[in-house]
């Protein structure tokens, strides 16, 4: 511990004692073809700590959350949760894990997708139960009434019945969070939660957000919501062209960054939204 | 002149007749699907040899008449030791037959599941048997059941194929009606009432399916049926 007082902290996350960091991503690379959409990426998010990912389309943003829970393979580099390996077995190099060891590593992270992706077969409420009773074991009875409750969590519990093309695009975003948080996630990847949804159903899916972050749940979201960002953010990464050209506290990264691409990126966000 | 009578002199024949031709249509179908999904799970595997095989075989069963390999297999199997009673083997051939057609059915299905449902399995934890049997299926099911229905449809006239193995389904009873009673007419306006009879209930039944495996897409987007995912047959 005096080691660790010793040292001046360059920010307060930096700090991390003893503790395993939540995802930690170290010289990620990937590359579609000859095409390299990520080069070279470090990351660190703790725990409780909310990450956004910013920048242009193309940048590399969904790839690299979807390489996080390995939905996407990278070629290079290593990402760990809570200290396991993604996606590669320890012990040889760039030996797959098993679907087995992918599945029990994918049971702590949950995603939030653009598209919802409900399955439109199932009522919200047997959206929400099914992984607890495939994955988790739960038996039916109890599946349901842990989902009820998360419904109820998201303000959904009225719509429990209903199926997915009943509801707004928002209420579906609301489910498909509720589904996710059934599972007790350590960590939670968004990938541009907001981007399908009509402008005033924006914000109930963002409260929800919100209300995570305040429980203390680890995010890490890509989004084009700047004010999401900026005020509830520990840490925003702006990435351009597969790699991290920012990175820092809302402020470092939206107020004070003399990097040019990140200028020019605010300025045209901020030209399209006033009218 | 028309004589009608003779239908109901022979109705006896003809409906024991009408018994095996529902028998052998429906446990084809039950073989063909079974097979075909089976198929078209193995072409999902990643061995390339294994969807060569497969796509080879579906070739051929789509590329030749249905009377060929139904005299392959109950005449010819002797000569590789199968032996089969002509019902057996009309059964077995009817299936192996829709199998190459239903393959393609359910692989037109698989593919059109969209991706960010089995994503959003998938990064829950969910199996693979698991996202197959819940996800996978139901999604099938919307998209290819008019296909799988026009399929079966087809299945009820290539039953007719069977009588020149001698199975005793209703086609063999009516030519024996018509050598005995050199009544041609009769005999083919009765198989066809009979055929369109058959027919008419399986897409009835086809369309009450359709409408419950799609009740959820009620004001929905354009995600429902597809019959142009019908293979039309070669």
């Amino acid at each position: 511990m005096t080691a660790v007082s010793q040292t001046v902290p360059l920010s307060r996350t930096s700090v991390q004692g003893d503790t395993v960091p939540m995802v930690s991503i170290r010289g990620v690379g990937k590359s579609f073809g000859t095409n390299e959409v990520l080069r070279d990426i470090d990351l660190t998010v703790n725990k409780s700590e909310v990450v956004c990912l910013i920048g242009p389309s193309g940048s590399g943003k969904s790839t690299l959350l979807r390489c996080i829970n390995f939905l996407e393979v990278y070629d290079r580099g290593e990402i760990r949760i809570e200290g396991r390996l993604v996606g590669y077995s320890e012990d040889t190099p760039r030996r797959r894990l098993s679907n087995r060891d992918l599945r029990s590593l994918r049971r702590n992270v949950g995603m939030v997708f653009q598209q919802f992706n409900l399955w439109p077969h199932m009522t919200a409420l047997e959206n929400v139960a099914e992984a607890l009773v495939q994955v988790r074991g739960m038996d039916k009875a109890a599946a349901t009434s842990h989902a009820r409750r998360m419904l109820d969590r998201v303000g959904l519990a009225a719509k429990a019945d209903s199926y997915p093309a009943r509801l707004s695009g928002g209420q579906q975003q609301r489910v498909a969070i509720a589904r996710v948080i059934a599972m007790e996630p350590h960590l939670m990847l968004f990938d541009e939660p907001t981007s399908a949804l009509d402008p005033e159903l924006v914000g109930e899916v963002l409260q929800v957000m919100r209300d995570l972050a305040a429980d203390g749940m680890t995010m890490v979201v890509v989004t084009h919501e700047m004010g999401f960002a900026a005020n509830v953010a520990d840490k925003v990464a702006f990435l351009d062209r597969g790699r991290i050209a920012a990175f820092g506290t809302p402020r470092e990264v939206f107020h004070e960054s003399t990097e040019p691409r990140v200028q020019q990126f605010l300025q045209t966000y901020h030209e399209r939204n006033s009218f | 002149m028309l004589d009608l009578s003779l239908l109901v002199q022979y109705g006896p024949a003809l409906l024991r007749g009408f018994g095996v031709t529902i028998l052998c249509w429906g446990a084809g179908c039950l073989i063909g699907m079974v097979l075909g999904f089976a198929l078209m799970l193995l072409r999902q595997l990643p061995v390339k040899p294994l969807r060569w095989v497969i796509r080879a075989y579906i070739e051929v069963i789509r590329g030749t008449p249905f009377l060929i390999q139904l005299f392959l297999l109950y005449s010819g199997g002797p000569s590789i030791g199968l032996r089969l009673e002509a019902t057996t083997a009309g059964i077995l051939g009817l299936g192996i037959y829709g199998s190459a057609y239903f393959a393609e059915i359910f692989r037109a299905g698989y593919q059109a599941v969209p991706k960010g449902q089995v994503e959003a399995a998938l990064s829950l934890g969910m199996s693979y048997g698991s996202i197959l049997r819940r996800v996978i299926v139901p999604a099938m099911l919307v998209s290819t059941i008019p296909a799988i229905v026009n399929m079966m449809a087809i299945l009820t006239k290539e039953t007719v194929v069977l009588s020149i193995i001698t199975v005793p389904e209703l086609m063999y009873e009516m030519q024996t009606m018509a050598a005995e009673t050199f009544a041609t007419f009769e005999t083919i306006l009765g198989m066809a009432l009979f055929y369109w009879l058959l027919v008419e209930v399986v897409s009835r039944l086809g369309r009450r399916l359709e409408a419950r495996v799609t009740r959820f897409l009620t004001h929905a987007s354009p995600q429902g049926s597809s019959s142009e995912t019908a293979t039309a047959r070669a």
